[in-house]
C-alpha cells in the first residue's frame, strides 16, 4: 500500500508539470484527467475510498469533460499552437518558477519542523461522510447547493445574448 | 495495515500546489490559468483529507466535498466567461480582458 501511495505522487506530480507546460490545450487536459486519476489513488491510499471515487466521477469525469467541450467549441487549431509556442518562451517561466520553488521550500521546511506522525489507513467510509455531512454541517450542504444554483444562473446569463442574436438572426435569414 | 507519513502526503499536496501557482503566475492563455486553479484547489483538498485520515474522521472528506462543489461552480462560470471572450474579441489572451467594460 505504501509503495503505491508513492508511485501515484510520482505519476500526480508529473502529470500536473506536463499539464501546464504543453502548447495544445487538449494535450494539457489530458494529462490533468492522469494526475487526477493519480491523486484519486493517493485518496485510497489514505483511506477514503468515498472521496476517491468522486475525484474520478466529478472531477475527472464531469469537470475536465465539460472543459473539454469547451475546447470543441472553441475549435482552436494549428495557428493556436503557433501563437502559444510565441506566448510562452522559456524565460518567462524563470520568475514564476523561482517564487514557487521559495514557497515550496518554506513549506516543506515548516511540515518538516513538526516531527514525523503516520496516517494509519483505517477506511474512513461513506456512511461517517454523510451522517457528518447531513448532521453539523448541513447548513454548509445548503450553501454548496445555493452555490452550484448560482454558478448556473451566472453561466446562462452569460451566454444568453449571443443565443438571443443566434435565434434571431436565423429567424431573419 | 500499512502507514504513510503525513508529512509525504502535506509535501505532495504543497508540490502540487506551487506547481498550479506557476501555471497561473507563468500562463497568458486564460484556458489555461483556469486549468491551474483546478490544479491547486485540488492540491487544497489533498491536504484537508489527509489531515482528517491522520486523526480518524470524516471532516477533512466533507470539507473536499465543500471544495469539489466550489471548483464546479466556478468551472461553469469561468468557461462561460472563457466562450463569451473568444466569440467578442476571438482572442484567449488574459490581457484583453482589461478592456472588458460591462
Amino acid at each position: 500500500m505504501i509503495n503505491l501511495f508513492y508511485i501515484a505522487a510520482l505519476v500526480a506530480i508529473i502529470a500536473t508539470v506536463l499539464a501546464i507546460t504543453r502548447h495544445h490545450a487538449v494535450h494539457a487536459l489530458l494529462y490533468l484527467i492522469v494526475s487526477l486519476l493519480a491523486v484519486a489513488l493517493v485518496f485510497f491510499t489514505l483511506g477514503a475510498p468515498f472521496v476517491a471515487a468522486l475525484e474520478v466521477i466529478i472531477y475527472a469525469g464531469a469537470i475536465l469533460v465539460l472543459f473539454l467541450f469547451v475546447m470543441m467549441m472553441l475549435n482552436l487549431g494549428q495557428d493556436a499552437k503557433e501563437q502559444e509556442r510565441e506566448w510562452q518562451p522559456l524565460r518567462i517561466w524563470i520568475g514564476p518558477a523561482l517564487l514557487s520553488c521559495i514557497l515550496l521550500a518554506l513549506i516543506i521546511h515548516a511540515i518538516m519542523g513538526e516531527g514525523s506522525a503516520s496516517v494509519v489507513t483505517e477506511e474512513v467510509g461513506p456512511k461517517a461522510v454523510g451522517s457528518l455531512l447531513f448532521g453539523p454541517y448541513m447548513i454548509a450542504a445548503e450553501l454548496g447547493a445555493f452555490l452550484l444554483m448560482a454558478g448556473v444562473v451566472g453561466a446562462s446569463h452569460l451566454r444568453r445574448r449571443e443565443f438571443q442574436s443566434e435565434i434571431t438572426g436565423k429567424e431573419e435569414s | 495495515m500499512s502507514a504513510v507519513p503525513i508529512n509525504h502526503v502535506l509535501i505532495l499536496a504543497a508540490i502540487l500546489f506551487s506547481v498550479g501557482l506557476t501555471g497561473v503566475l507563468a500562463r497568458r492563455n486564460i484556458i489555461f490559468m483556469l486549468v491551474s486553479v483546478e490544479v491547486m484547489l485540488n492540491a487544497a483538498g489533498l491536504a484537508f483529507v489527509a489531515a482528517g485520515a491522520r486523526w480518524q474522521q470524516a471532516d477533512g472528506q466533507v470539507m473536499f466535498l465543500f471544495i469539489l462543489t466550489m471548483a464546479s461552480a466556478e468551472v461553469a462560470v469561468g468557461l462561460a466567461l472563457i466562450l463569451h471572450l473568444h466569440w467578442r474579441r476571438l482572442s484567449l489572451d488574459s490581457d484583453t480582458l482589461n478592456k472588458m467594460k460591462g
